[in-house]
């Protein structure tokens, strides 16, 4: 059995640790220069205020009663650290999703304990590092997914859902789940499914795999063995939710060396900056992540990521590369033997939300488009010659680094300067 | 100053060691299997002050006293708090807890039946906690003071 564990609302959730008064108010966090809302707390949703919608455009009476905050990508990057850290007390096989969930696997557990692991598990989360969390167990990651989902929706699991290949469960909530719900069904995949009558994970369950293969992808036909309950996906070829995408792989043996870790960083991070440039969206932060071998006992053990906002959200490899290096750099220890970094880009945004801000000049304007022509021409020169023919070098300094965080909270755990304060 | 005894929250599952902080690798945390060797004695490492105050990275965090409420328990105003999160807020501890909506520290003590959050100072009364929305955060650890000249 694997888990998928996944935190409530997770950069509010980050917020309300550190001020407690936000616990039942409707909380947003925005993403960086105070564009969109990136994070809402369940009073912001039951307010109607839709993920990515667009601060400016969100109506005077919410505004005046949310509480709208900058997002402080410090905070969220440690406290992600600090539940990843928690997990790794239940099991081994802790593999970071997104900034937010992890895959925890529970191999060789008896399934009749799972669920009071599962409710052990995420009474110490919250405990240790202030976050609630929900908790989805299934046999395939596809499952666990949708267990997570049903752990936070429905009350009476309390946060803790397992569900099993087969049982009554399982088909329930497949047969209800629209299968653009499901994980790695992009929307237009579900427009093409509900043209042959597969609109339910359920339907989706039920349909031959090899003629599924032949008229749409080797994916879809591995998401159907695992809602049978069959792994066969393997992390790293999924392409993660809508508002992340992370490239992430494990060298094929363990290094020290940090011009490794730069190019592999290098190398993902061009992936990344094609994929988002692909789906048209933006990113307003890159995080880096390495670890050792968890497995490897006798062997010095490290991990550690680092979330590093974007000036203002982009597209340009240049960026991302420049926002990586330097987390890269923040993070790497000497004398660690590295078996897998990564990288994931955060809080995506379609880019016809593109934002001009104050100091916005005609000049940066040309060199925005100067560099969409750019990576324009680099993805299509690596389309068609192979991957890796186009290589970007040494990203430029980039000086425009000031962001705008006006409403932003403290960086509580990162800066001496700005420790949380408490009344005795 | 750690007078309370360093007493860890319950063991949970299945657990493989972590590294601990970012500046200690856990060959050197004395993780032991078998006989120790002789000359353990004699291998004389760096001492690790950070690793000897935070116990559990993931839950342990530093926060700033403000106030002095908290004079008699050695606690001043500007001081450094470690403050583990993991820890059980038993009576006797210094906690830090949220009442009504506020954060707050305070010597956690009971009395028969009833909790109370005592201010240790005559200025302060103990303040009873039935009837109060309250939120234990964590547990203060210990406690780093600088003194002059002690500045960087």
């Amino acid at each position: 059995m694997i888990a998928l564990v996944d935190c409530n609302n997770f950069y509010v959730s980050c917020e309300r640790v550190f001020n407690p008064r936000l616990e039942g108010l409707p909380v947003g966090v925005l993403s960086n220069n105070d564009g969109c809302v990136v994070a809402r707390s369940n009073e912001l949703k039951a307010l109607g205020v839709k993920m990515g919608e667009a601060m400016h455009l969100l109506p005077p009476t919410i505004r005046r009663q949310a509480v709208l905050l900058s997002s402080n990508y410090a905070l969220y990057g440690d406290m992600s650290q600090r539940v990843t850290r928690t997990l790794a007390e239940f099991s081994p096989h802790v593999e970071v999703y997104s900034i937010d969930e992890s895959f925890v696997g529970f191999q060789g557990f008896d399934p009749a304990t799972l669920e009071a692991r599962g409710q052990r598990l995420r009474q110490t989360v919250q405990q240790w590092t202030g976050i609630p969390v929900s908790v989805g167990f299934a046999p395939t990651r596809v499952l666990a997914k949708v267990a997570n989902h049903a752990a936070k929706k429905i009350s009476v699991y309390e946060g803790v859902c397992r569900l099993d290949a087969e049982g009554p469960a399982t088909r329930a909530l497949l047969r209800q789940l629209p299968v653009t719900e499901l994980w790695g069904v992009a929307r237009r995949t579900g427009e093409r499914l509900a043209l042959i009558g597969i609109d339910t994970a359920w339907q989706l369950r039920e349909a031959d795999p090899k003629r599924m293969r032949r008229a749409f992808s080797v994916v879809l036909e591995r998401i159907i063995w695992e809602l049978r309950g069959r792994p066969a996906i393997e992390l790293d070829d999924m392409t993660a939710a809508k508002q992340q995408i992370m490239v992430s792989r494990s060298f094929g043996r363990l290094t020290s060396d940090p011009a490794e870790l730069r190019e592999a960083i290098r190398q993902h991070v061009a992936r990344a900056g094609e994929k988002l440039r692909r789906q048209g969206s933006m990113t307003s932060a890159v995080m880096v992540f390495v670890r050792t071998n968890p497995f490897q006992l006798d062997q010095p053990q490290y991990r550690k990521s680092v979330v590093v906002p974007l000036a203002r959200p982009s597209d340009d490899t240049r960026d991302l590369a420049h926002a990586a290096n330097r987390g890269l750099e923040a993070i790497f220890l000497k004398g660690y033997r590295y078996q897998k970094v990564g990288v994931m880009l955060l809080d995506l945004t379609a880019d016809t939300h593109r934002q001009l801000s104050l100091d916005d000049t005609l000049q940066s304007e040309a060199d925005r488009q100067r560099s969409q022509r750019l990576m324009a021409t680099v993805d299509k020169l690596n389309r068609e010659l192979g991957r890796d023919a186009v290589r970007l070098g040494l990203p430029r300094k980039n000086n425009a680094w000031a962001l705008r965080c006006e409403r932003r909270t403290p960086r509580y755990t990162t800066r001496w300067e700005e420790l949380l304060r408490i009344k005795l | 100053m750690s007078w309370i005894s360093g007493t860890t929250a319950d063991v949970v599952g299945h657990a493989a060691s972590t590294a601990g902080g970012v500046t200690q690798p856990l060959l050197g945390s004395g993780v032991r299997a078998g006989f120790p060797s002789p000359a353990d004695d004699h291998l004389d490492r760096d001492i690790d002050l950070h690793a000897h105050v935070v116990k559990r990275p993931a839950s342990t965090f530093f926060v700033r006293a403000e106030g002095d409420s908290m004079h008699e328990d050695g606690i001043h105003h500007g001081d450094l708090m470690v403050v583990d999160r993991s820890l059980e807020p038993l009576p006797g501890r210094v906690i830090v807890i949220a009442v009504d909506g506020d954060l707050t520290v305070k010597r956690l003590e009971r009395v028969g039946q009833r909790t109370y959050l005592n201010a240790r100072s005559p200025a302060f009364q103990p303040i009873p906690l039935d009837g109060r929305e309250t939120q234990v955060w964590g547990v203060v650890t210990h406690v780093v003071r600088t003194l002059p000249g002690g500045q960087s």
